[in-house]
């Protein structure tokens, strides 16, 4: 960490706010939410929100890039939020109905299928 | 990832993912192994220190929360709109330890990347796999200037077990990336028949 006085900061140096600041001090989505790295999400086609839902200005930018299915690194990726934050703030739009979970790994290791897949696709790259 | 957008709902392809862990010592190749075969994408993950990392599970008090963040690459093949494989290189520093839990977590398994002139840097990543029971191999990075062991050596020199699969490569090469990815599913597949039990583990913290 740098010391105070060797310290700029310009347009170029990006958001000074801690990342965390923009998931109101949440570190972890709610429990029972896993979302996976790899997990593909996509935006929910006008969705009911619950009333009293307030969506942030990051949720809305969140949602504006998953109108295709995509994966949670890539989506971090694309946005430029660090990926950890990215995952509190998908966990709260999909409890809001905003935001689906479209494919998941769903375990701790695929199975055999997808193994077969990903082989196949491999040996033939 | 992003796939063309369907007009129908029965036509909407159901993505499937895959992820590979790529381990190994500081310098030893792992952005060059990843880059021969994969589009290589940035990401940024602002993480909280758990208590495996710093000895404290600190969960009172938002105020005494830290947090480190990593500058990280993946790599991605995308093979179909329907299948795409990623590739994560794992942090080496031990403060990046609680990464690796997540990032092992539904993993084909992990390409464990040595140099014979420093085996000693990937006994952490060995011990972490063989521990948590991710498939793995160790594909011996060969140097132009790095002396020519046999993957038998190897083999020894790391305690590996007898079923570990140790193979020669040239991280720069498409071609032999290509070969050690095949040797690791292949590898895998071996032991989710001959380990059912294998299923099971509990999810990652956070």
């Amino acid at each position: 960490m740098s010391a105070p006085r060797d310290r700029w900061l310009d347009r170029e140096a990006g958001p000074v706010v801690r990342p965390y600041a923009v998931t109101k001090g949440r570190t972890a989505p709610a429990s029972g939410s896993y979302i996976g790295l790899i997990d593909v999400v996509a935006a929910v086609a006008d969705p009911q929100l619950p009333a009293d839902t307030r969506l942030s200005r990051e949720h809305r930018r969140l949602l504006s890039h998953c109108h295709q299915p995509v994966t949670v690194v890539d989506l971090a990726s694309d946005i430029d939020l660090p990926v950890g934050v990215v995952r509190v703030l998908l966990s709260d739009l999909s409890q809001y109905g905003a935001l689906r979970v479209v494919a998941t790994s769903g375990g701790p290791e695929p199975n055999e299928r997808l193994l077969r897949d990903v082989l196949n696709a491999l040996q033939t790259l | 990832m992003h796939y063309r957008h369907s007009d129908t709902v029965e036509a909407e392809v159901m993505p499937a993912t895959a992820k590979i862990l790529i381990a190994g010592g500081f310098g030893v190749g792992k952005t060059t192994l990843v880059g021969a075969i994969s589009e290589i994408r940035p990401l940024s993950t602002e993480e909280v220190l758990s208590g495996r990392s710093i000895g404290i599970d600190d969960t009172s008090g938002a105020d005494r929360k830290t947090t480190t963040t990593v500058a990280m690459d993946f790599g991605r093949i995308t093979f179909r709109a329907d299948l795409t494989l990623y590739l994560f290189g794992t942090p080496g520093q031990e403060r990046f330890w609680f990464m690796w839990d997540e990032l092992a977590y539904g993993a084909v398994g992990a390409v464990v990347l040595a140099d014979t002139r420093r085996l000693a840097d990937c006994f952490a990543a060995v011990d972490y796999f063989e521990h948590r029971a991710t498939p793995f191999l160790v594909a011996v990075n060969c140097f132009d200037d790095a002396s020519s062991y046999q993957p038998e050596d190897v083999r020894i020199a790391l305690d590996l077990d007898p079923d570990t699969p140790v193979v020669l490569c040239d991280a720069r090469q498409f071609d032999s990336v290509k070969k050690v990815l095949i040797a690791l599913v292949r590898h895998a597949i071996a032991k989710s028949r001959a380990n059912p039990e294998y299923q099971g583990r509990p999810l990652p913290a956070g």
